[in-house]
């Protein structure tokens, strides 16, 4: 093996790391967690505690058992922010073996038993919250409507203990159904979209966070603050969250023009559900998704299309993860077919000719 | 000649196993491994089956040609089967219609024709018999082991029905392991079957591993204490 010299050249560093990445992930996420964790009240913090540290502790295992270092994999970030966004899409006061299960299945049977950081095929997240989502159908449906942190109704230190690690039976009193949830079981019983609308948050509280819904599905402008804010920073272009968002958008607008009675309009499904969070933090994922710009539109076009067929015309109310793994399973294909032009060549692959090396101008 | 037997007897059961190691009949495998005693029975049917045909078809090895063979070995397994089939609905019929489809689909088990084609068409009468009952035996093996880790995990049970499949005696084989368990249906779908029988395989070649690490530290040990006496 040649052991080349290091050129010196006009280099400039770019000081962009796998820990960076995450961390700015990580702090785009804050204030729309912490918002959720203060409506949520303290099961949601127990539930979003025991997940992360789930997560953490299966990640430090599986990396022993792979023989791979496990202070710097540990503390890159990944396995932090992976259970971090799992937790965002559990029902808050969802109990804690949901967290423990769903690490599980996100970091050993989503991430490592691939072989780790950036060799998932699937978004890890994404992977625990759909096989949860298929094995426990009734706690992962089990919303609650918000209960802000010290207001009067929410449940105190201890009782929220219970409600996360105990037995507690209390939880009907307080269960309410998501806005997609609702319109979609109203709509199914031909109940017209204005008077079902009757009974779901308005738009206003669903920008503001106040309905019920998982941790991260609740304020829409916190999140989109977040993702504006990873664009600025370039952690994520823009492609894919606005292909997203815009085929969703689009297709809403046109079903909603057709027949305004049986399809919901395009703010409601923008802000609702998990579109916003999916859009920026989830199908971005920047190692499930198509490298190339015209693939990453195409994939974040696929992923809205997706969400919208699913929410209108399938059996489950929202279809933000199964929309992105169906395209996440569809990006090497992505990646095949919709390769750059490599410089000084055509899409082909073939040497571009020019006219005074006797070639055809 | 017992060191060839025991030679066939390792490999059906563990170093060449269908599942483990030829990874053949992973449809069978994957269908009817909810539940262990389903693995049983499937696992029983398959071994009467693949005893039966390497008796037959090592008998008839010397008048079968090679032109032919294919379609012979596929009519001989699809009369065993038959038989099997008939023999089931009649006497464990509540097993038989759990397993329902699966056991006429034995035929098409690529492990018993690959058996046939490897094996019996090649060795006389009583290693293909022997063959056919280690093999069974390793296929049998993955199922139990594969239908009881999904049982476990996804209903908190084990040998649920044995009853059904080995009468009423086999009712201390049932057991509930997790009460009040809520159940975890990805593991009795069908994903869930991939999902163990990757974990299984993960562990079978840990294991390797770990007796070959073994049995080179016994070896060399052996050798060190050899040369210095």
């Amino acid at each position: 093996m040649i052991e080349e010299q290091p050129v010196a050249g006009p280099y400039t560093h770019a000081r962009t790391s796998i820990g960076r990445t995450m961390g700015l992930v990580l702090l785009a996420l804050l204030p729309a967690t912490l918002y959720g964790l203060y409506l949520f009240g303290w099961p949601a913090i127990f539930l979003f505690g025991t997940t992360i540290l789930a997560a953490l502790i299966f990640e430090a295992g599986s990396l022993r058992l792979a023989g791979k270092r496990v202070r710097p994999f540990l503390l890159d970030g990944s396995a932090l922010l992976t259970g971090w966004l799992l937790a965002m899409t559990l029902p808050p006061w969802a109990p804690w073996w949901i967290g423990v299960v769903g690490a599980f299945l996100a970091i050993v049977i989503g991430k490592q038993v691939f072989g780790g950081i950036g060799q998932n095929l699937f978004n890890p997240a994404m992977v625990a919250r759909v096989a949860l989502l298929i094995s426990f159908p009734l706690e992962m449906t089990l919303f609650h409507a918000p209960v802000p942190l010290f207001s009067a109704q929410a449940p105190g230190f201890l009782d929220s203990l219970a409600i996360t690690f105990g037995q507690s039976d209390q939880l009907d009193a307080v269960s309410s159904a998501t806005t997609l949830d609702h319109l979609k079981t109203e709509l199914g019983r031909g109940v017209a979209l204005e008077t079902a609308s009757g009974g779901v948050g308005s738009l206003s509280q669903l920008t503001l966070g106040e309905a019920s819904g998982s941790l991260g599905e609740t304020s829409a402008l916190l999140l989109l603050l977040g993702g504006l804010f990873l664009i600025h920073k370039r952690i994520i272009t823009w492609h894919i969250p606005l292909a997203m968002l815009g085929s969703l958008a689009l297709l809403a607008t046109i079903f909603h023009l057709i027949d305004p009675q049986s399809y919901v309009g395009p703010l409601t499904h923008l802000l609702s559900g998990a579109a916003i969070l999916g859009a920026f933090f989830i199908a971005t994922d920047l190692v499930t998704s198509p490298v190339s710009i015209r693939g990453q539109l195409l994939f974040g076009a696929g992923v809205g299309l997706l969400v919208y067929a699913i929410r209108t015309w399938a059996g489950y109310p929202e279809g933000v993860a199964f929309a992105v793994m169906l395209m996440n399973a569809c990006t090497p294909l992505i990646d095949h077919y919709l390769k750059p032009r490599i410089y000084g060549r055509d899409r082909k692959g073939e040497p571009l000719t020019y006219a005074d090396e006797g070639g055809e101008v | 000649m017992s060191n060839d037997y025991r030679r066939i007897a390792k490999d059906g059961i563990w170093d060449n196993n269908i599942v483990f190691a030829q990874a053949l009949a992973l449809c069978p495998l994957l269908a009817v491994t909810g539940t262990a005693s389903n693995g049983l029975g499937m696992g029983l049917a398959s071994t009467a089956v693949m005893i039966a045909s390497g008796l037959l078809i090592s008998l008839f090895r010397g008048i079968i040609t090679p032109q032919v063979r294919i379609p012979v070995f596929v009519l001989i397994i699809a009369v065993l089967v038959t038989l099997v089939d008939l023999s089931m609905n009649a006497w464990v019929h509540d097993l038989h219609k759990v397993l329902g489809l699966f056991i006429p689909l034995i035929v098409t088990n690529c492990a018993i024709l690959g058996r046939a084609e490897s094996y019996a068409s090649r060795n006389r009468i009583l290693p293909s018999l022997f063959d056919g009952l280690m093999m069974g035996l390793g296929f049998t093996l993955a199922l139990v082991l594969l239908g009881a880790a999904r049982e476990i995990l996804g209903s908190g049970t084990l040998f649920a029905d044995a009853a059904l499949l080995l009468g009423s005696w086999a009712a201390f084989l049932e057991l509930e392991l997790i009460p009040d368990y809520k159940g975890f249906l990805l593991i009795i779908l069908p994903p869930g079957g991939f999902l163990v029988l990757g974990f299984l395989l993960a562990g079978k070649r840990l294991l390797d591993r770990l007796f070959g690490q073994r049995r080179a530290a016994l070896a060399s040990a052996e050798a060190t204490a050899s040369s210095r006496s």
